[in-house]
């Protein structure tokens, strides 16, 4: 959910609004914000499936530290979303292990 | 290979002030950091900082960074970003990683200023999304524009976890409880207090049982902990929530230190692995020096200072200055630097139990233990008088390194003298005129102006209000407790709002007059 005012702040300067995918699937998105602040707000909370367990993972740290959430950005693995750039036509995927590919099923 | 005066590595506060002093001095200085934007942590930092004049009290951090950035530019100094330094060599080389190649660079003098990295805690669930750190949250609103979650639960009671809840709230969520497994708050009581009168419950000597929720978190459990941090069964007490948020403390990352090989130690004092470092922040290896959380952890306004001393003193190194100009001019730095390390907060009071103040009145137990200070503990604080008319009441009860109350009086009504961890006094013969200058200056939101009696059975309060939507005059609500519970029916008869208040506006509300000593906050009718 975006904060729309707030009380020491004000507003917030927003890049233009873009679209990306994820999983096939358009969003919406600043760009120049952080790819995880724009799934964020879409509602998506499940960056990733652990590659051993398939336990979700999501932001944690949000400063680029943790390597939690971490996915597929425009095919390459392992991008960490919480520092990296918004950008049009992003092609953003879940990752499952170090793939986007779904255990025992085929990329989505 | 490139060769600079100095290099620094960190543009946070420590870093950028190393480098404005180095450059002020005729140093060429480069400062690496591995993030897109510069300021380390302060431009999270939305509230208004500790201390005194020279330690830019009363100033928001996100507006210090702000400064700390267009010095080190009007001085040339050169920030380089998104560049992550990867290796620190003995002979004061670095290599750094920038995009996708490595530069290899020679400094006469290197300053590490690397920060910190926040602690976690494990727990059933603690991987579940929806469990973040402190700092993340601050990321997310404070940066972003982004609401954590609708309903958090933040475990950590230190500073952190209160500035951070508080700051929640600004946002617009709803803080549903603090939790800490030590028995007693940690951080500043001001902080607490300030939350508490939100009506948010303080759950000392609690732990996170487990996180709930399949792919994200829905809720969380908490227990009371035994002497030996075991889980009382039959304590556990569970809340609806979508965010669990961690301030569990910090770390320095120390890393680069000891690549180098500096002399290392582990010392509690300083919140982990830290270099040894003289009084100027230099390491066992000279000309390189660290500054800032990276040496110790502390807050951003003595990293501050300590990053000021380490670039004097390598300005002295090269011989940019003469050796005597670097000790009296460090000496003026360590003056300040001594005066944030005093009180109950000190470094070296870490882990112990206090039970009076400096002035020999008996600390508040209950503010320790719920996080606002009782009704039958309020009165013997000295800045907590009666008069007629309106004055101010100061619930500053814990020696802290704060002064900026006493300057903000034009009438000089407050006084803590010399020694800025002493709590303020009122002094009684001087006038309020109720100019609010001192509500809106205290960081701690600790002041109010109270009349005690309008003379038609009714009292006003004005309050420091810092959340949206703002109340106006005529708004009828409720005053709240210091315990965030409420106390009586209560009607706004101003709101002042000016820029010297930065965004701290005064309400004032009205309430019958017996509940002069306890209504501390106001919530509009709807919200009730």
């Amino acid at each position: 959910m975006r904060i729309q005012e707030h009380p020491i702040l004000g507003t917030y300067q927003k890049g233009e609004l873009v679209p990306f995918t994820l999983d096939g699937k358009t969003l919406e998105g600043y760009a120049g914000e952080p790819i995880a602040m724009a799934l964020k707000n879409a509602g998506i909370m499940v960056h990733r499936y652990t590659k051993k367990e398939h336990k979700p993972r999501g932001i944690f740290c949000a400063i680029g530290r943790c390597t939690d959430c971490v996915m597929v950005v425009n095919g390459q693995p392992n991008v960490r979303t919480c520092i990296t750039p918004l950008e049009a036509g992003m092609d953003i995927r879940t990752q499952y292990g170090v793939t986007a590919q779904q255990p025992g099923g085929k990329a989505e | 290979m490139k060769r600079y005066d100095m290099i620094v590595i960190g543009a946070g506060p420590a870093g950028l002030s190393a480098a404005i002093e180095a450059a002020k001095r005729g140093m060429q200085v480069v400062v690496y950091d591995e993030n897109a934007k510069p300021g380390g942590q302060l431009f999270k930092q939305i509230h208004k900082f500790f201390g005194s004049k020279e330690h830019k009290a009363k100033i928001r951090g996100f507006h210090i960074g702000e400064e700390l950035l267009a010095e080190a530019s009007a001085l040339g100094v050169q920030v380089v970003l998104n560049a992550i330094v990867i290796g620190l060599f003995p002979e004061k080389e670095i290599t750094v990683k920038i995009d996708s190649h490595v530069e290899h660079i020679k400094g006469d003098t290197i300053l590490i200023a690397t920060g910190a990295s926040e602690n976690m805690v494990t727990f059933p669930g603690w991987t579940l999304p929806g469990v973040i750190g402190a700092g993340a949250a601050q990321t997310m609103m404070n940066l972003h524009g982004t609401l954590p979650g609708k309903r958090v639960l933040m475990l950590g009671s230190g500073n952190v976890g209160l500035v951070v809840s508080f700051q929640l709230m600004q946002a617009g969520c709803e803080v549903v409880a603090l939790a800490d497994a030590a028995p007693r708050v940690g951080g500043y009581g001001v902080h607490a207090a300030k939350i508490a009168r939100c009506g948010v419950p303080f759950y000392l000597s609690h732990t996170i049982v487990s996180a709930e929720g399949e792919d994200c978190v829905t809720g969380v459990t908490i227990g009371e902990v035994d002497a030996s941090w075991q889980i009382i069964p039959g304590t556990e007490k569970h809340f609806d929530v979508d965010t669990i948020c961690l301030a569990v403390g910090l770390s320095p990352m120390s890393k680069l230190c000891d690549m180098a090989g500096c002399a290392m130690e582990d010392n509690p004092g300083k919140a982990g692995f830290v270099p040894v470092v003289n009084a100027y922040g230099e390491t066992s290896i000279p000309g390189i020096y660290a500054a800032g959380d990276v040496s110790g952890i502390e807050e951003a306004s003595s990293a501050m200072i300590e990053g000021r001393i380490a670039g004097i003193a390598a300005a002295a190194r090269l011989g940019f200055i003469s050796q005597e100009e670097c000790k009296a001019q460090a000496a003026q730095q360590e003056e300040a630097l001594s005066g944030l390390r005093q009180g109950m907060f000190a470094p070296g009071m870490r882990g112990k139990k206090i039970t009076e103040t400096e002035e020999g009145v008996a600390i508040s137990e209950n503010l320790l233990r719920h996080g606002f200070v009782a009704e039958d503990e309020i009165e013997r604080f000295p800045g907590v008088t009666h008069n007629i008319g309106v004055h101010p009441v100061i619930e500053c009860t814990q020696n802290i390194p704060c002064n900026p109350c006493q300057d903000a009086c034009p009438k000089h009504c407050i006084r803590i003298g010399s020694n800025i961890t002493a709590l303020p006094s009122v002094n009684p013969e001087q006038r309020c005129t109720g100019c609010g200058m001192c509500v809106a200056s205290c960081s701690g939101q600790a002041i109010f102006l109270v009349n005690e009696d309008c003379g038609d059975g009714t009292a006003e309060i004005t309050l420091p209000y810092e959340f949206l939507p703002l109340p106006e005059k005529g708004n009828k609500g409720i005053a709240l407790g210091r315990d965030g519970k409420t106390v009586c029916s209560a009607e706004v008869v101003q709101v002042r709002s000016a820029k010297a208040f930065d965004c701290t506006h005064l309400l004032t509300m009205k309430v019958p007059k017996e509940f002069a000593g306890k209504a501390r906050f106001f919530r509009k009718e709807e919200q009730a």
